[in-house]
């Protein structure tokens, strides 16, 4: 069923690419189609969850047997909001390029493929598995920055290659730290979990955590390695953002709770407190930098490193385990996973939001609108629920993640109070943003601004819908998270 | 003492083939000379199932232990065997209607067969032996390429050629001198109570040597000019195919010499300067063939470093011969493109490869992030095992030094890569033998890379 999942995309992309008679409105059908398809396939996997704890849907075939890596695939609580937020921005990426126009077969083909690597990699269960889909992640991203972009897109593509690359090798260099240090040798997550192979080397185990982390901190990203996010975000597509900072960003995020925390506990509890402090300082930074920025994607693209932020946080409380209560730090990572979700879903939204100002007036400029309320309503309307989700409004999943967020740590440790500056800046920086661009008397670029289509619509009201839903009615998605929050805190206390 | 020629039944169809193919080639009218390329992809068709067959074998030394028969030695001959054919079939663009094809097709085949002497010599002199036959073909390999570079790359590679082989010898004589003997077993029981000034003086002079067939420093200085000056067949052969045979004669030479030697210590250096320097270089690189040229000295380094854990883990070896493979098929695919478009002498030439030949831009996507040793590619198998490998043998600094020179190298292939994306005129001369083997090569590699169990059986314990 899961490779179902995550070879029906990559075949369906290969399909596109090695057929060139295929017409641009067919390949569009395709790409919709199979999204569609995925997303009911996950809700199947979601609907058959294990209710236990352990892997459900796991498959297992031997791959290099020579080196111990073998193809395993599984889902649990951590992976599958992960896969199911997958599908669900994937789907709304169809929905929204559906009337594009620029090469729609090869950008199908393109981001079929993306989708599948992202699948594969949430469902991975196997250190290799996981870096074979990071990789190609990585070099679906570059090409999807390089021809769809914009501005100075080839430089910017370079740029992320070059340095989520470098992030990808730092990861191969843990990862094999972690199978040499295992006895018997092996790439498999799970049994890598179970043994914790470095916890009586505290100095091995240091190293190839930070070699881990820095994997992990350059893809997530925080500070200081999160150069690459505002000029990649800026000068890729409207899909290409929503993706990056919708699923690419949560590989990041998705491997501190998947693999840096259950395979390295102690080493991540010698770590907590510089990775807590990463996680302040990403919040605080990236927040008043969004604050200082005139260039709507530029903007977004740093309250992603805000948001990223509150999970790095939130993951290094976990580790604190001194006189606190599991309880509490349980809350904690519970946040830091919805955070993910809701991150996903809101921020891809306003990314695609965003690329309608491009795609209408090739300018990101917020100071070249105003009154764009008067003349696009509806996009004034989803953009501005869009804001008050980011900024954590209750009603929002956001709310729910980050509130869990701050009761965690805030609990463990008082001090990190500090980082709700952050929800305060992001707040005005919002709410400056839609003034710019929606209040006043309509001037500038807004004159004559063509309102949403319906499949713009569309893609980005069922984001925001979604965000809404999951913020009113939070139990299901806590219900898959919560269970998986506990182990991992108890495999981080071990 | 076993004579049994058997036991060198593909080395025999290589020198048979070789000698079979300049006869015929003297006898056929000019016109028909095509068909001695089709009886070299025969003669080397013949050689790979006959060393497909001798896998089956259990490992042992044959000529008074002059010569081993063994994984390393099978992996070798196949590898060296579908190497050279892949580059017989790309050379047919350049190759069709010359009145040398016969000639050229001997050589190929004759430096094929120093190869793979090279990997299964057992003693001292055959290695010597191995060397001067890999070597001399090339010298004229490189020579009959009608272009322009040909005679200065020529005389740089013979250049070269003879100081290093000069080299070699002079290590051999000394290792001999203090060893009393060449047989890898008789050296084994001699060299630990030899002086060891003398020992490390040896074994830094033949593994020198060693690396001006296998590219690396410091026998390199002669591969950027070859592969530049030579045509795309000659250099995709010197860049791949005499690797093998320089690269497993290391192997088994540093599991011979004592630890006094300081041989792994000496090998790894080597590596550290071999692919940190390529890496380097390649950056300037402004011709796809130079480029190619030293992003193949990297590439040695890549491989020496599975050569400086040899006996220190079990990964070495597997490691060493899936890295070979996987190089060899991508690096000989990135000339084939390269012999394809043979016009284009500048990365900017392939601009708007992509919208207008798909098919062979794939192809040299797929070799170029191959290179990088991204996944799924076969190269990316080698490097994942010769990295744990390094790491599970002692030296972890090795493996770090081999990801973060593969970070350096994203740096130039992405150079070639950023220009085929963009729009331009389109790309509409192709030759078809070049972008023919581009697509084979590519296949290849990616099955290899995807299909990584069977491979791995069949280097790592399909011989017992």
């Amino acid at each position: 069923m899961l490779s179902v999942i995550i070879f029906l995309p990559l075949a369906a992309s290969a399909l596109l690419a090695l057929v060139p008679r295929i017409a641009g409105p067919v390949a569009r059908w395709l790409w919709l189609a199979v999204a569609a398809v995925e997303v009911v396939l996950v809700a199947v996997v979601w609907a058959g969850r294990p209710t236990g704890g352990g892997l459900g849907f796991e498959e297992r075939v031997p791959w290099i047997p020579g080196v111990g890596v073998g193809y395993h695939v599984g889902v649990d609580g951590l992976s599958l909001p992960l896969l199911a937020l997958t599908a669900v921005i994937f789907l709304a990426c169809a929905v929204y390029a559906f009337r594009d126009h620029d090469r729609p077969r090869t950008q199908s083909a393109l981001f079929l493929f993306l989708q599948g690597t992202c699948l594969g990699l949430f469902a991975a269960q196997d250190l290799i598995v996981f870096f074979v889909f990071f990789d190609l992640s990585i070099v679906g991203m570059y090409f999807a920055i390089a021809r769809w972009g914009h501005g100075d897109a080839a430089r910017s593509a370079f740029k992320f290659f070059l340095y989520t690359f470098l992030g990808s090798l730092s990861l191969l260099a843990g990862f094999i730290g972690l199978y040499v240090a295992s006895s018997p040798h092996t790439f498999d997550m799970v049994e890598l979990t179970a043994a914790a192979p470095l916890s009586l080397s505290p100095v091995a185990g240091g190293f190839v955590l930070a070699a881990i982390l820095l994997g992990l901190a350059i893809k997530t990203p925080t500070i200081p390695f999160h150069t690459w996010l505002p000029p990649a975000h800026t000068d890729a597509p409207a899909i290409g953002s929503a993706v990056l900072a919708g699923v690419l960003l949560k590989m990041g995020t998705y491997g501190f709770v998947r693999i840096a925390m259950p395979m390295l506990p102690g080493s991540w509890r010698d770590w907590a407190v510089p990775i807590i402090v990463v996680g302040v300082v990403s919040v605080l930074y990236g927040a008043l930098v969004a604050l200082g920025q005139s260039n709507l994607k530029r903007m977004i693209a740093y309250t992603s490193v805000n948001h990223m932020g509150y999970i790095v946080l939130a993951v290094g409380i976990a580790g604190l385990i001194g006189s606190s209560d599991a309880v509490a730090r349980e809350v904690a990572v519970t946040g830091a996973v919805t955070q993910m979700v809701s991150h996903g879903l809101i921020t891809g939204a306003l990314f695609l939001l965003a690329g309608v100002l491009h795609e209408r007036r090739d300018s990101y400029d917020l100071d070249g609108y105003g009154g764009l309320a008067g003349s696009a309503p509806r996009l004034a309307t989803l953009f501005s629920v869009g804001a008050f989700a980011s900024l954590g409004l209750p009603g929002f999943v956001s709310f729910i993640a980050e509130f869990q967020i701050f009761t965690g740590s805030i609990a463990v440790a008082p001090v990190t109070a500090i980082a709700l500056l952050g929800i305060l800046i992001t707040a005005a920086l919002f709410l400056r943003a839609v003034q710019r661009l929606f209040g006043g008397p309509l001037r500038g670029r807004s004159v004559g601004f063509v309102d949403l289509r319906a499949h713009e619509t569309l893609s980005t009201g069922v984001l925001l819908a979604l965000a809404v839903v999951l913020g009113v009615l939070p139990r299901p998605l806590l219900d898959v998270i919560e269970p998986a929050a506990r182990t991992v805190v108890s495999l981080v206390s071990r | 003492m076993e004579m049994d020629p058997g036991a060198l039944l593909p080395e025999l169809v290589l020198l048979v083939g070789a000698l079979a193919v300049l006869l015929t080639g003297s006898f056929l009218p000019r016109r028909r000379l095509g068909w001695t390329r089709i009886g070299t992809v025969a003669v080397l068709g013949v050689a790979a199932v006959a060393a497909a067959l001798a896998y089956a074998e259990p490992a042992r030394a044959v000529f008074d232990g002059t010569y081993t028969v063994d994984a390393a030695t099978g992996g070798a001959r196949l590898i060296a065997v579908v190497g050279t054919a892949l580059v017989v079939l790309l050379a047919g663009d350049e190759l069709a209607g010359q009145p040398r094809q016969a000639e050229i097709c001997c050589l190929l085949l004759l430096a094929t067969l120093g190869t793979v002497v090279m990997a299964g010599a057992a003693d001292l002199l055959i290695v010597v032996t191995g060397f001067l036959l890999a070597s001399i073909p090339l010298y004229a390999l490189i020579g009959l390429s009608q272009t322009a570079g040909a005679a200065e790359a020529t005389m740089k590679t013979y250049f070269f050629g003879s100081l290093f082989g000069i080299v070699l010898l002079a290590g051999v004589t000394v290792l001999y001198g203090v060893g009393s003997s060449t047989t890898y077993v008789e050296l084994q029981g001699s060299l630990p109570t030899a002086p060891g000034g003398a020992v490390v003086f040896g074994t830094v002079a033949v593994i020198g040597g060693l690396m001006f067939k296998a590219g690396g420093v410091p026998g390199h200085f002669w591969v950027p000019d070859a592969t530049q000056g030579a045509g795309a067949y000659a250099a995709a052969y010197l860049t791949s195919i005499p690797k093998i045979g320089a690269l497993i004669a290391a192997y088994r030479l540093v599991l011979v010499l004592p630890a006094e030697s300081q041989a792994p210590l000496f090998v790894g250096l080597l590596a550290l300067v071999s692919m940190t320097l390529g890496n380097l270089a390649a950056f300037a690189q402004d011709d796809p063939r130079r480029l190619l040229g030293w992003s193949t000295v990297s590439q040695v380094g890549y491989l020496l470093v599975a050569v400086a854990v040899a006996g220190q883990s079990d990964l070495a070896l597997p490691g060493l011969l899936v890295y070979l493979a996987g190089y060899v098929v991508t690096n000989v695919t990135a000339f084939a493109v390269v012999a394809a478009v043979p016009g284009r002498r500048a990365l900017t030439d392939y601009a708007g490869l992509f919208r207008s030949q798909p098919w062979l831009a794939a192809a040299l996507l797929v070799s170029l992030l191959g290179l990088v040793g991204t996944p799924p590619t076969a190269v990316f198998v080698g490097k994942l095992a010769v990295g744990t490998a390094a790491w599970d043998g002692g030296a972890p600094w090795l493996t770090v030094a081999l990801l973060a020179n593969s970070v350096l190298s994203l740096f130039y292939y992405l150079r070639w890569i950023a220009p085929m994306v963009r729009l331009a005129p389109p790309v509409t001369e192709v030759k078809a033998w070049g972008s023919r083997s581009a697509l084979a090569g590519a296949a290849l590699s990616l099955a290899v890379g995807i299909l990584a169990a069977g491979p791995w059986w069949l280097f790592g314990g399909g011989s017992g």
